[in-house]
């Protein structure tokens, strides 16, 4: 397999305070890979730096271009589509002009209403809610409508920012199931960071735990969730 | 992604969801209806009164163009009175001085706004909230006095202003000169109305309302938030100095002191009393800069400016969203 995504050294600061001291790690193309870590461990940081919206140092090779320093419309135009923390749902839209401006890179409309309408089918409690303001959905609704949104830009990668913050664990257990499921059908390559560590491992193929912005571990997922030290850590069991 | 709270873009901000798209079979008909009045109009009122109406239209215009940068885009301006001054004065220079026809000024005011607009929200973009508020500020102060610099004076007439010549009906119509101002005014607001409201139901209109509601998301998204946000102030610029230009035409007189932060802040008031983000509001916002300081004058000539801040703060408690949120009830009243 290639790779689609590679990191080495990637660095971040918040003005003088430096949240990524140079991470490495990879995705393979069509891959599941997870980065596992408490609050403040530099997860997040990390996904804003890949996209631009913090201005990142190292090299950040997508599709084996350097990426590094380019802005978020850029990256995105590349084809990673980004599922941010806090969902950045559109809140006084509807939700079909959300899934619509997931699609503002594409210009093939014939394209873009067959997609909505595939996400509908992924997700036909957004179809119930499609003129609907996407703010008035719940919690778990504008999850959904974030991961089709970034759907609708037929990413090669997607980038989850804790897509089960805050959810019902029976949501959480399907959000994660709808993703497989996308991995599989639509050969979606992800990156997930979580802190839900149980449901991440069992998602990714290849898992990173990062510890106040360096890599402490990494490997694959089932070897990972197998450690002693990372179930006592991050399972709770 | 949570953002440092943008005061001032989510104070104008209508609190309640906005009626930026009534999406209705109805909405055709009613502005029929309106347009069938407003051809009707002039000939029931008195020549002054037709005045007034068009000056009404001139200031929607205005505030229309203020709402696609506000309402749509989120950005927020105390400095439309100089695009307004700098589409009047293109008017009246070009019609006094180059002998142009007066129709011919309009496109030439709103180019030369756009222009402007543009280059002066390419700044602004790194600004946000209360330092655009400042910024925009300093434009609206320095426009009168760059007006009367006696370097510029030979095209600006100084403080003196410049007299326009009032065009007469053409063609023979028999219209008085109000009249023929009148319907000529509505024509070119019926086209700019259409036009901004085809722009926020499009693709484009899509990613300024995106850029208003989440402008992080709206850039992973794709959207180029810089050209997007430059191009909807040179857009507001266009609109509002077009209205600058009718303004001109129509009261047949520019002056350095008529277009001062007083404007901006009155475009702005009607923005508001219209209803942020709600295009038709302009129309109620026009008639509120228009006729209710004359109805506070009317109430108490020594006591105007409290009357209207009474009057003023009556509206906003009656209608806390503007004519958009009031309507609104309305309308989901009737509907019960």
């Amino acid at each position: 397999m290639t790779k689609l995504l590679e990191v080495k050294g990637l660095t971040a600061s918040y003005g003088q305070v430096r949240a990524l001291h140079g991470i490495d790690f990879e995705l393979e193309q069509g891959g599941i890979t997870t980065l596992l870590g408490a609050n403040g461990a530099g997860k997040t940081t990390t996904l804003r730096a890949l996209c631009g919206v913090v201005r990142p140092g190292g090299q950040v090779l997508f599709d084996g271009k350097n990426i590094v320093g380019k802005g978020p419309e850029d990256v995105a135009r590349l084809g990673v589509a980004q599922v941010p923390e806090g969902r950045g749902t559109f809140t006084r839209m509807t939700v079909e002009e959300n899934l619509q401006l997931g699609a503002m890179t594409r210009s093939d409309r014939a394209g873009i209403t067959r997609d909505i309408d595939k996400m509908y089918d992924h997700f036909p409690r957004l179809k119930q809610r499609r003129t609907q303001q996407a703010g008035t959905l719940s919690g778990g609704e504008q999850q959904m409508l974030a991961i089709a949104r970034a759907l609708m830009l037929r990413p090669k990668l997607m980038l989850l920012d804790e897509p089960s913050f805050g959810l019902a664990p029976l949501v959480v257990r399907e959000m994660f199931e709808i993703l497989s499921a996308l991995n599989r059908e639509e050969k979606v390559s992800m990156l997930v960071v979580e802190q839900n560590a149980a449901q991440a491992l069992a998602l990714a193929d290849q898992a990173y735990l990062l510890e106040t912005g360096t890599i402490v571990m990494s490997g694959p997922a089932k070897q990972i969730g197998a450690d002693e030290n990372v179930r006592r850590s991050y399972l709770g069991y | 992604m949570t953002e440092p709270a943008k005061s001032l873009d989510k104070v104008a901000m209508t609190p309640r969801p906005p009626a930026v798209r009534p999406k209705s079979a109805v909405g055709p008909i009613i502005f029929l209806v309106l347009l069938a009045i407003a051809i009707v109009l002039p000939f029931m009122v008195k020549g002054f009164v037709v005045f007034q109406l068009t000056q009404t239209m001139v200031y929607a215009m205005a505030i229309l163009g203020l709402n696609l940068l506000t309402g749509i885009n989120g950005q927020f301006s105390l400095g439309h009175s100089a695009f307004y001054a700098i589409g009047a004065y293109t008017a009246a220079i070009l019609i006094e001085q180059a002998g142009m026809n007066y129709a011919l000024t309009l496109p030439v005011a709103g180019v030369i706004c756009f222009v402007a607009g543009f280059l002066f929200g390419l700044p602004a973009l790194r600004l946000e909230g209360i330092y655009l508020a400042l910024a925009t500020f300093a434009l609206a102060s320095a426009t009168p006095q760059i007006l009367k610099l006696s370097p510029l004076e030979h095209f600006t007439g100084g403080v003196q202003g410049i007299v326009v010549t009032k065009p007469d009906a053409p063609f023979g119509l028999p219209l008085s000169g109000d009249q023929w101002l009148y319907f000529f005014t509505l024509a070119v607001g019926v086209v700019l109305y259409i036009l901004a409201r085809n722009l926020v139901n499009s693709r484009a209109g899509r990613a300024l309302l995106a850029i208003r509601d989440n402008p992080i998301a709206a850039r992973s998204m794709g959207i180029n938030s810089s050209l997007y946000k430059a191009s909807a102030f040179g857009l507001s610029a266009l609109y509002t100095g077009i209205a600058g230009a009718l303004g001109a035409i129509i009261v047949a007189f520019v002056a350095p002191d008529s277009f001062t932060l007083t404007l901006s802040i009155g475009l702005l008031v009607g923005l508001v009393i219209g209803g942020v983000g709600w295009l038709p509001g302009a129309l109620f916002g026009g008639a509120f800069l228009l006729f209710v300081p004359n109805i506070a004058e009317s109430v108490s000539k020594g006591l105007s400016g409290a009357v209207y801040g009474l009057l003023l703060i009556l509206v906003i408690y009656v209608m806390p969203s503007g004519a958009a949120g009031f309507l609104q009830a309305i309308v989901g009243r009737f509907k019960k």
